[in-house]
């Protein structure tokens, strides 16, 4: 066990080293750059001013020496111009004298946003404790739903159950969360249109709409009048997909011989489906939940923004937009950390679930 | 909960006029017609018959458990004098696992992976008479030490995936047992296990019968097993009854032509490839929706009388015997027993020169740890260890053993797919042991050819036939144009006996003896010169077995090909082969011509082997040796001789010789070398284990 987890940090390692040199490598080609140097220093810099205003911030160097720096892995860069030293490592806050050689991402330091004119890190810890409680009570909602779904419409494939709960499954796993948004928004938080008025008028509901359209006070206080709708479209978007998943599985899972020797044993259909078939048929989709971690990612930047919820979606698109290098840089690395432990749980607890395959 | 009352002298299982049929969107299936049996306390009922009989529907009629589109459309099925067929779900639960429990055919697929077998086992009694976990548990553990398993107490926490596949079926049957049922129903319990693996299931069912006084429902298509384990017996042909009555009674004076057309086509040891060969049933199994009016067997039957036969339903007529029956119209006319007419009889085929010789060939293999992450130790499997023979053209070497044993690495080794880890393969004084199959002059490739074990996998399935067999001819350069190809394809197809407008089929419209045929023809397309068949007959049903060995030998006649057979199963090797070649982990135990191997002295692990085959012959008396425990793995063999752990004559050999090494080939007669410690005295002294009671 302990070999198989060290060989797979190995292996992680290397992978997150490769993404985030190739993500570097696009965020800092020479447009990007150059439309740096002009937002940080001049709009009216003239090309030569550009050049130099490079050369002097370090960006100039070769690009595997500049994205040795940014690790951490080696010495921050240096300059005197005018007597006055600069570097990589030198801040208003940190003097030259007392800067440290290395100072990338391994020594925690993760820059500066240009937008926000704080340190990324700052940024990035905020943003991703609440995208953290965004994913919590999507899988508290998405997890069980879907499994229950697909287990209920797979123990009797072709009946009406079975038809029924798919077709709701496919349904919501083919609208996109900037569909299902969108609809979600104008049916259930609206003053004027929707369930809200009706809800409102026969004194069901105290204020004015069922939810609010808005999760930015949620980034203050947690509610289920202004969290609902966020995570109501995002669990909607991955249910029906675990719950597909979770139906074949367990339609496979019901035709199996085993199931027929417990059935035959007098064992009742409860008790078939609750303790012999369900270990079976969540195998199958507990590669898929995991894998649902990275794609929620995907669908949080869209939800993070359409319901202006300062989150790590909201932020990346943020520095995407304003051509953010170092806040873009540290999100790919949270993302790419995110997909390869899910990554990993979901293998180790595959292992776990399944008493075929055991690691030694 | 308590079991229905009844009374003993009263049948257990009584089924009268039964028919169940399917229904599909396009039409209703029937699968069973007019279907009546009785069984009485303690007896055991085979059911007998070709896949598709219907034999495993019966069987899960009387468990009610036909799925959705199965229905019971006619007849009763009374259990203690209950009918099954009008009970209600809940009433039928408490009957399953509690009073009739059923064996199935595939341990590994009938036990649930994820749970440990001692949950599986004291599930049982906890729901049939609410027993606590813990006794439950305890039974379960007492149960597994019943069917003879080794340490009960690791085997109850194992889970299916670590136990062997003899020691699966042993759980199932445990699992059977949880609750002594009255009625146990066994579907085919052996059928994917090893013939020495059988032959201890086998025993334990009898014993456990006698034991507990279970009535058995024990449905084969082996002939053999059912004499060894039934008293009474039903032959079953496209879901009818065809003749029931006493085993010995069936087996020796049968009043159906189907029962003797089946005897006459299975090897029996009197049987012999050349003076007295097997007679394949003609024709084939005709579909459920394709039945003929009349009797089903009828455009099969040797007997067949246009216009009485063909006239309408056929019922089941007394025969006057032990309750035994007949569904034949003539059963009182025919003369049973006539001799059998006009055998085609064949002179022997002389053997010619050496055509491949094999010198202390060795292969093994290395794998990792055997963990799905890698890492742990590398080990050798040594599958192959000094294999040493010569083939000659025109001669059928058959090499038997169980699953395990290296026979098809063998195979592969030969054909090129591995190459040898040391030893030579000489074909025609070319040795080819160390240039794979891709590297070989397409010559070398078109004389070694293969028929696989499963027909239904090997053949192309978006391809015709034809444009199989066409395109082995172009790899093996056959032919000048499409045109000429094509003659060769057709010519081909008669050689293998099936009719040119096959030529445009899809496999998928084609039986799997016709599927088998096919790959003969591809194999034989470039004038093979050696032929390996892989178990070529083990996936089929028995009528159409012996019409492709028939027309495997015709090959080999014609062509004077080198034939090497593998098989598990005794009974067609002694019917077909020159010489046998046993093999053990590995090892070459035995080696000899057939009657030399077939008789003593044998091999400690030849005798056992013999003593396994069931044989479907009431005259033949057998000396019941039982093998213990399975085959140790070839990734961790015994030191020593190979066969040392389970060897009944060990003790006779001095010094613990056995233990410590490896024994050496001794010649005992030409060409006859046996792998054994043990010395001449006792070998002369070795009884036959099968010896036929005269006539």
């Amino acid at each position: 066990m302990a070999m198989f987890l060290i060989r797979r940090f190995g292996i992680m390692l290397l992978t997150a080293l490769c993404l985030t040199f190739i993500v570097f490598f696009l965020t800092n080609l020479t447009p990007n750059l150059e439309k740096l140097a002009r937002s940080e220093g001049s709009v009216r810099m003239s090309d030569a001013q550009v050049a130099s205003w490079l050369e002097n911030n370090g960006y100039a160097q070769p690009l595997i020496v500049r994205y040795g720096q940014w690790l951490g892995a080696m010495p921050g860069w240096t300059k005197e111009i005018d007597g006055e030293t600069t570097g990589r490592c030198i801040t208003a806050a940190m003097p030259a004298a007392d800067a440290p050689r290395f100072c990338g991402v391994l020594q925690g330091n993760w820059g500066q946003s240009t937008v926000f004119k704080r340190p990324v890190s700052e940024i990035l810890g905020r943003a991703l404790g609440a995208t953290g409680w965004l994913m919590l009570w999507v899988m508290i909602i998405m997890v069980p739903s879907a499994l229950t779904l697909g287990v209920l419409a797979g123990m009797r494939e072709g009946s009406r159950t079975d038809r029924v709960l798919s077709t709701v499954a496919i349904a919501t796993t083919a609208t996109p969360e900037y569909v299902s948004g969108v609809i979600l928004i104008v049916v259930l938080a609206s003053a004027t249109a929707g369930i809200s008025p009706i809800l409102a008028d026969w004194g069901w509901i105290e204020g004015r709409t069922l939810f609010q359209g808005t999760a930015t006070s949620a980034m203050d206080e947690i509610t289920f009048w202004n969290f609902g709708l966020p995570v109501i479209t995002v669990a909607l978007y991955g249910m029906g997909y675990i719950a597909r998943m979770t139906r074949a599985s367990m339609t496979e899972v019901m035709t199996a011989q085993y199931i027929r020797t417990a059935r035959l044993k007098g064992v009742s259909f409860r008790q078939v489906v609750i303790r012999h078939a369900l270990r079976n048929a969540l195998i199958a989709p507990f590669t898929v939940i995991m894998l649902q971690f990275p794609w929620l990612l995907n669908g949080v930047v869209i939800v993070e923004t359409l319901f202006n919820y300062k989150g790590f979606g909201w932020t990346l698109v943020q520095g995407a937009g304003n051509n953010d290098i170092e806040l873009l840089l540290s999100c790919s690395v949270v993302a790419v950390v995110v997909v390869l432990v899910t990554q990993l749980i979901s293998d180790i607890g595959y292992a776990f679930l399944n008493p075929r395959i055991r690691i030694s | 909960m308590s079991k229905t009352e009844w009374d003993p002298s009263q049948p257990i299982l009584e089924i009268t006029n039964l028919s169940i049929s399917f229904f599909t969107r396009l039409r209703e299936i029937p699968a069973v017609m007019d279907f009546s049996c009785t069984v009485m306390a303690g007896e055991a009922m085979g059911l007998v018959g070709e896949s598709g009989c219907g034999k495993s529907t019966v069987a899960l009629a009387v468990m009610r458990d036909l799925g959705k589109n199965g229905k019971i459309v006619a007849g009763t099925i009374k259990f203690k004098g209950r009918d099954l067929t009008t009970m209600g779900e809940e009433e039928l639960r408490q009957l399953r696992g509690s009073e009739i429990a059923m064996i199935y055919q595939e341990p590994m697929a009938s036990l649930n992976p994820a749970m440990t077998v001692g949950a599986q086992l004291a599930e049982v009694p906890m729901i049939h008479e609410g027993m606590s976990k813990t006794d439950a548990w305890a039974l379960a553990r007492q149960i597994v030490a019943d069917v003879r398993l080794p340490d009960p107490d690791r085997i109850v926490n194992a889970y299916p995936h670590q136990l062997s596949g003899g020691q699966q079926q042993r759980i199932v049957i445990a699992m059977a047992l949880m609750s002594k049922p009255a009625l146990l129903i066994l579907d085919e319990p052996t059928t994917a296990l090893d013939v020495t693996v059988e032959a201890g299931i086998v025993d334990l069912v009898k014993d456990l019968g006698k034991k507990y006084g279970t009535s058995m429902l024990f449905i084969s298509h082996n002939l053999g097993l059912v004499l060894d384990v039934c008293n009474r017996l039903c032959v079953m042909y496209s879901g009818e009854a065809v003749e029931t009555g006493n085993v010995a009674e069936v087996f020796d004076k049968m009043r159906h032509p189907y029962t003797q057309a089946l005897f006459r086509s299975i090897p029996l040891p009197t049987a012999d490839k050349n003076s007295r060969p097997l007679v394949a049933i003609p024709g084939n199994f005709p579909l459920p929706h394709e039945r003929p009016k009349g009797c089903n067997f009828g455009p099969r039957c040797d007997y067949f009388e246009a216009g009485r036969c063909d006239a309408g339903p056929v019922p089941m007529g007394d025969t006057g015997g032990d309750r035994h029956a007949s569904r034949c119209v003539k059963f009182a006319e025919i003369d049973w027993n006539a001799p059998l007419a006009a055998v085609k009889t064949t002179e022997r085929t002389p053997v010619g020169e050496v055509v491949l010789k094999m010198e202390d060939l060795r292969k093994y293999y290395e794998v990792s740890g055997g963990s799905l992450f890698g890492g742990g130790a590398q080990k050798v499997v040594k599958a192959n260890e000094t294999l040493s023979f010569e083939a000659r053209e025109g001669e059928t070497l058959a090499i038997v053993g169980e699953s395990g044993c290296g026979k098809s690495t063998f195979a592969k080794v030969l054909m090129g797919l591995e190459t040898a880890t040391s030893g030579k393969i000489f074909l025609y004084n070319q040795d080819i042991q160390d240039t794979p199959i891709e590297k070989r002059a397409v010559d070398t490739v078109s004389s070694v050819q293969m028929v696989f074990q499963n027909p239904f996998d090997t053949l192309n399935p978006s391809m015709t036939v034809g444009r199989q067999i066409i395109r082995a001819l172009e790899i093996f350069g056959e032919g000048n144009s499409d045109e000429e190809r094509r003659n060769r394809m057709l010519e081909l197809m008669d050689l293998v006996k099936l009719p040119r407008e096959f030529a445009d089929r899809m496999p998928r419209q084609l039986s799997g003896g016709q599927k088998q045929r096919v790959g003969i023809a591809r194999a034989f397309a470039g004038g093979a010169k050696i032929v390996v068949a892989d178990e070529p007959v083990s996936a089929l049903d028995v009528s159409v077995q012996a019409a492709v060995t028939d027309l495997l030998m015709e090959i080999q006649r014609k062509n004077r090909t080198t034939l090497l057979f593998i098989s598990h199963d005794l009974s067609i090797v002694r019917y077909l082969a020159d010489r046998v070649m046993v093999m053990y982990l590995g090892h070459v135990v035995e080696l000899g011509t057939t009657d030399q191997v077939f008789s003593p002295p044998y091999h400690p692990y030849t005798e056992a082997l013999l003593s396994a085959v069931p044989i479907a012959d009431t005259r033949v008396i057998k000396k019941r040796i039982v093998l213990e425990g399975d085959i140790p793995s070839a990734m961790n063999p015994p030191p020593g001789c190979p066969f040392q752990t389970r060897c009944r004559w060990k003790d006779q050999v001095p010094n613990g010789l056995c233990d410590r090494e490896v024994p050496p080939v001794k010649h005992l007669a030409t060409g006859h070398q046996i792998k054994c410690h043990l010395s001449d005295d006792i070998l002369t002294e070795m009884e036959p284990v099968i010896t036929i009671a005269a006539e």
